[in-house]
């Protein structure tokens, strides 16, 4: 019994960090090729079959190419930078439920690595902690330019985090839980929050283009005042570590907003061909519906980064403190006082 | 029981490390990782809520401040301000009177029977929030009110500093 958990386990994480990676590779061509739609371009199209080995081509690109590390560096800092940010955004799918409870070889097994009672808590922490990477690889660079970009990185992760809790808050006081398992059970049959939560869903969702560092919020990096912001000084594969992690951030932050706003694997019509399905083949479906909205999420975060122009660093802030907070808290009174008179009715 | 040694033995290696470091950016970091044992500490106590929010709040945001504040002084080597001997023997005498009152006031202190809660659900989030919100409400909303009112200070001293500039 043991043994069987912790194999089950095993490869459940092995499934998952798989998927991450593919996940992420092939975002890196989607957002070309994006790009490319939304400029009325062709994109990468030489690697393979419209351009679809392009992520490998790239990877082993990174792989191969001169790794520099300034003279004038800090040298550990320098390498751990860019581990530290790959390592932290891993960490996040490791509380997402990716489906119901799928029964293999006589066995009930939970799609979702880890069920704590504090999960959006847990989310949280490490998205606080996803701002190390960015600031000891800035710092660690001994270049003004990327310590620039650190700073920026870590005020505006800072700023974001407290009108992402608050529309998290307001969340919670609908739910009455904190375990992404229960969330997205309760959320079953069209009872998706963002129908209760439409604000909160709002708020949410630009902080999380905020602490993914994505256009428009891209300002850690931005080129046209920065260089290349924090990751000036990398090269080869430090710097796809740091591109990584940025697409793993997308797809998590996708992966958390699709769960707590979007019914997780929900999908109407799901009892009817769990019925049909049976216990095994059942639950794969809703992966992939699950699957599928997360995808879309990330075409969202693509769409807005070729048609929103980038902030200015002033308006970066006065749209987090001087909107998004009072818009967060607002949003917890209402909510508080619709559900003390609906409970009262 | 071996993996509390572990965690304890390394608590107390990173804290000694962020005495003993030169740099102020590696003493920060190592706080960072002594605040992460004592997340694990939390864990292994069955306080989950403890252990995310000391995660959230000391980790995430508190020694991100430490940094960024760090980092904007781009404090070095070369620039350490602390070098004169009168600052050392100063900072020695200090550092001994408070060494000096805290032996004191743990041979004073009294060590009653250790008490041990037989609910060891207790940490967990639901829990927690109904102790917090029946049997201790009064200190809960007195210390939201005491962190209200230095947010509204900080608040007043940064806008007066910016009317200044401005006018």
């Amino acid at each position: 019994m043991e043994i069987a958990f912790l194999v089950e386990k095993l490869l459940l994480v092995t499934i998952l960090f798989v998927a991450t990676l593919t996940v992420a590779a092939y975002s890196t061509y989607a957002e070309r090729k994006v790009a490319a739609f939304l400029q009325d371009r062709v994109g990468p199209n030489r690697a393979g079959p419209f351009g679809l080995l392009q992520p490998l081509a790239d990877g082993g690109k990174m792989f191969f190419k001169e790794e520099i590390i300034p003279s004038g560096s800090n040298k550990w800092l320098f390498i751990a930078g860019p581990s530290l940010a790959l390592l932290v955004s891993f960490l996040g799918t490791a509380v997402i439920p990716f489906g119901q409870n799928i029964e293999l070889f006589g066995r009930v097994i939970p799609l979702q690595v880890t069920d704590i009672n504090v999960g959006i808590l847990y989310i949280f922490g490490v998205v606080s902690l996803g701002v190390y990477g960015i600031m000891i690889g800035g710092w660690a660079s001994n270049n003004k330019y990327s310590l620039m970009g650190a700073i920026r990185g870590a005020s505006q992760n800072i700023s974001y985090e407290i009108a992402m809790g608050l529309s998290i808050i307001a969340l919670l006081l609908v739910s009455n839980t904190l375990s992404f398992k229960e969330l997205a059970e309760q959320q079953h049959g069209w009872h998706w929050n963002i129908i209760y939560q439409p604000l909160g869903f709002l708020i949410f969702l630009v902080c999380a283009f905020a602490e993914t560092n994505r256009m428009p919020f891209d300002l850690p990096e931005c080129e046209t005042e920065l260089i290349g912001g924090y990751n000036t000084e990398y090269s080869a594969f430090k710097m796809g570590a740091y591109m990584f992690a940025e697409y793993i951030n997308m797809f998590v932050s996708s992966a958390v907003m699709v769960t707590i706003y979007f019914g997780g694997y929900n999908y109407p019509g799901m009892d009817l061909v769990n019925g049909a399905l049976g216990a095994t083949w059942g639950p794969l479906v809703g992966v992939a519906v699950m699957f599928l909205k997360i995808f879309a999420f990330i075409f969202f975060f693509m769409w807005v980064r070729w048609t929103v122009p980038r902030f200015r660093y002033d308006q970066l802030m006065d749209l987090g403190w001087k909107v998004l907070i009072p818009l967060a808290i607002a949003n917890i009174v209402i909510t508080a006082i619709v559900i003390t008179v609906v409970d009262k009715l | 029981m071996s993996l509390f040694y572990l965690v304890a033995f390394l608590s107390i290696l990173f804290s000694l490390l962020v005495i003993f470091t030169k740099n102020p950016v590696y003493s920060v970091l190592y706080l960072i990782a002594t605040f992460f044992t004592f997340t694990i500490h939390y864990i292994l106590l069955n306080a989950q809520f403890l252990a995310v929010v000391n995660f959230i709040v000391y980790m995430g945001a508190i020694m991100v401040l430490f940094l960024f504040v760090l980092m904007l002084m781009n404090l070095n080597k070369e620039t350490e301000p602390m070098k004169s001997n009168v600052l050392k023997i100063v900072g020695v005498i200090a550092g001994g009177t408070l060494l000096v009152t805290l032996i004191g006031a743990i041979k004073a202190m009294q060590t009653t029977a250790v008490s041990t809660t037989t609910n060891t659900q207790i940490g967990l989030v639901g829990n927690l929030g109904k102790v917090l919100f029946s049997e201790f409400l009064l200190p809960f909303e007195i210390s939201s009110i005491l962190l209200l009112s230095a947010m509204v200070g900080a608040v007043l001293l940064a806008k007066k500093d910016k009317r200044t500039q401005n006018g």
